[in-house]
């Protein structure tokens, strides 16, 4: 006759793993809360870094990644200026789409009245801008109205957002005026930030004609920003320095704003690092508050061990038994924590107005994570229910 | 004496064991019995005398020390762990003073849990767990879970659990010890219907009066065999 086996079923296996903790309830959920505080800690901090870059991304898709500006090089002594004529040779270029420019008055100040000290200064810039440059930037008008052809030989201004604060300019229905390079302003707009033209939003913005008729602006660009074609856009970079400035091309300063961004995006790498782990290190504790909770259900169950090796279990059998409530025990807190963590995600989110991103390799390390601290914690418990004798189990009772 | 030309269920022969300490107890000291298919057997004896020893040896969860025990023919002695625990699955039922039934878990699933360890389906398990309970005379308890059910039901339950696997013995230790006499009563009545149904039961006892109600008697004494009787049986 050959000798029947042994043998445990894997769904069984997973039953009585489970049975074992649905018998203690209270005690699983408290052991398994370890767990869940470290999973939710990492994916938290995951998710959140996670849509905060996605968030980025989205503003670099609908501002476009193919503004280049064009400024003169910080090598000069004083205010330095790009030639006059510059704006339309670059237009000239081909694969160079929308183009404006900004320049700034030289020795010009902005301040709310005549009454201020004229040599306190305050950080506001002064520029004549073309009317195309809203277009060009993606810059949009918070309140009031952007400046036209026929606005632009008036003293009138349009501020940016930061300019506006430090002013404190908040009506723009032409009542209020600013003091301007020694004018009286009339304050007409002011402009949302501009993510990809920083520097505007603590300008004050004035038409190119009434720059040159009230300021004597001699019409020099100081910034020229240009939509290129994506596909050309180093071949461009590298036409545009001598194109805006044949004579020394070398000083000029190409750049890409939409780079800067995204570098932006990426330096909270080291903080992220940081925070996951920690989020590690509360898993770690975690792990010993499920190893600590198997190594008492051992204790206390010896005589189930002794029954299920009368009733036929190897001590496989009971390995696995204790090793998969111990799995088990972790993939609890590991759920529970996913979840919360991909909860506080969402809530941070939504706070600030962010898409909401959580990669899907979290969840798969979240779970892998839970599995090794499970397996990692059963292990020794498990081997020491496998170990105990059968008539030790039996007779403690 | 009956002579059974079957082969024995049981067969020790010269069996010791021995537990280390000063100075050793010999738990058993020369243990020779054979039972039968069929037999209903009590081993009696006073506290310390090796009745629990025995039950362990008999039921292959400890090894002699010396001496051959065959269980259904096969050399105990040559097994491995793993091949004594499928020994376990398919062939002993046990019956505990303490029942051991899961807390929580119907009398059917308690039943059907004695099949757990022999990879059968879980339908086939509750099916058999439930014609078994029938045999006990739980039909309409199915569904109880232990703490809604009396000490001799539990037992009951027990008993059926050890028998769902169609062992070839059951190995009853014992069995009424934690029980009323009225209750006990009943569950040695249903090991006598088991008997009469063909199946080998051993009882391990310390009452001398269970034991008297069995048609064999093993007396034993400080590991030792001291006797071994057979009583008429009862009509
Ligand atoms: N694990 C053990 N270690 C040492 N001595 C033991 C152990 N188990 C039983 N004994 C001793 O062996 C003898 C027989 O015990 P046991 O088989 O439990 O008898 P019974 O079940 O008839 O009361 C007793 O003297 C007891 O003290
Ligand atoms: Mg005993």
């Amino acid at each position: 006759m050959s000798a029947p086996r042994s043998r445990l079923r894997p769904r069984d296996t997973v039953r009585v793993a489970f049975s074992g903790l649905r018998a203690r309830p209270l005690r699983a959920v408290l052991s398994a809360l370890g767990i869940a505080v470290g999973i939710a800690a990492m994916v938290a901090v995951v998710g959140i870094s996670a849509s905060s870059r996605e968030q980025v991304h989205q503003q670099l898709r609908s501002l476009g990644t193919n503004l280049l500006t064009v400024a003169p090089g910080q090598s000069f002594v004083g205010e330095a200026s790009l030639p006059p004529e510059s704006v339309d040779m670059v237009a000239r270029l081909d694969d160079v789409g929308a183009v404006s420019a900004v320049g700034v008055v030289p020795d010009t100040a902005v301040y709310r009245t005549d009454e201020i000290d004229p040599n306190q200064t305050n950080a506001i810039a002064v520029s004549a801008a073309r009317t195309d440059l809203l277009d060009t930037v993606g810059a949009t008008v918070a309140s009031g109205r952007w400046l036209d052809d026929a606005l632009g030989a008036f003293p009138v201004v349009v501020l940016g957002a930061d300019a506006a604060d430090l002013l404190g300019v908040a009506r723009t229905d032409g009542d209020v005026q600013v003091w301007l390079g020694g004018e009286w302003f009339t304050v007409a707009g002011v402009l949302d930030p501009v993510p990809l033209a920083p520097e505007l939003d603590s300008s004050a913005l004035i038409g190119w004609p009434v720059a040159a008729s009230l300021l004597d602006f001699d019409g020099s660009p100081t910034t020229i920003y240009q939509r290129v074609d994506e596909a050309a856009i180093d071949d461009v970079r590298a036409l545009l320095p001598s194109t805006v400035d044949p004579a020394t091309p070398e000083e000029v300063a190409v750049s890409r704003p939409s780079d800067a961004l995204a570098a932006q995006a990426a330096t909270d790498e080291t903080l992220t690092t940081l925070l996951l782990a920690l989020g590690g290190v509360a898993l770690l504790v975690g792990g010993i508050g499920v190893a600590n909770t198997m190594v008492i259900a051992v204790l206390e169950r010896r005589s189930e061990v002794g029954l299920r090796r009368a009733l036929g279990a190897t001590r496989a059998h009971i390995r696995r038994q204790f090793l998969g409530e111990s799995v088990l025990l972790a993939a609890l807190g590991g759920v529970g924590g996913a979840v919360l963590g991909g909860a506080a995600t969402a809530a941070f989110a939504t706070s600030r107005d962010w898409p909401f991103a959580l990669p899907v390799w979290v969840l798969a390390g979240a779970a892998g994570a839970t599995m090794v601290v499970g397996a990692l914690a059963g292990a020794y418990p498990a081997a020491r229910a496998a170990r105990m004798p059968p008539t030790a189990a039996l007779s403690t009772v | 004496m009956t002579v059974s030309t079957a082969q024995p269920v049981v067969r020790l022969r010269d069996v010791h064991r021995r537990y280390p300490g000063r100075p050793p107890v010999r738990a058993l000291d020369g243990v020779s019995l054979t039972v039968a298919a069929g037999e209903l057997v009590a081993i009696v004896g006073p506290s310390g005398s090796g009745k629990s020893t025995l039950l362990n040896i008999l039921g292959t969860l400890d090894r002699a020390d010396a001496g051959e025990v065959r269980i259904d023919g096969q050399d105990v002695g040559s097994l491995s762990d793993r091949q004594l625990s499928a020994l376990r699955a398919h062939r002993i039922g046990f019956v505990f003073q303490q029942f051991f039934l899961s807390p929580g878990v119907t009398a059917l699933d308690n039943v059907a849990d004695g099949l757990l360890y022999t990879g059968m389906s879980p339908r086939e398990r509750r099916r058999r767990a439930a014609r078994t309970l029938a045999r006990v005379g739980l039909a309409d308890r199915t569904h109880h879970r232990p703490n809604e059910l009396s000490g001799g039901q539990r037992q009951r339950v027990a008993v059926a659990r050890a028998l769902v696997g169609r062992p070839s013995f059951l190995l009853a230790d014992e069995p009424t010890g934690a029980l009323d006499s009225a209750s006990g009563a009943a569950v040695l009545k249903l090991l006598h219907e088991l008997h009469d149904g063909g199946t080998t039961v051993i009882v391990i006892t310390h009452d001398h009066g269970v034991a008297a109600e069995l048609p064999r008697q093993v007396h034993i004494l400080d590991g030792r065999i001291e006797s071994d009787e057979y009583s008429l049986e009862r009509s």
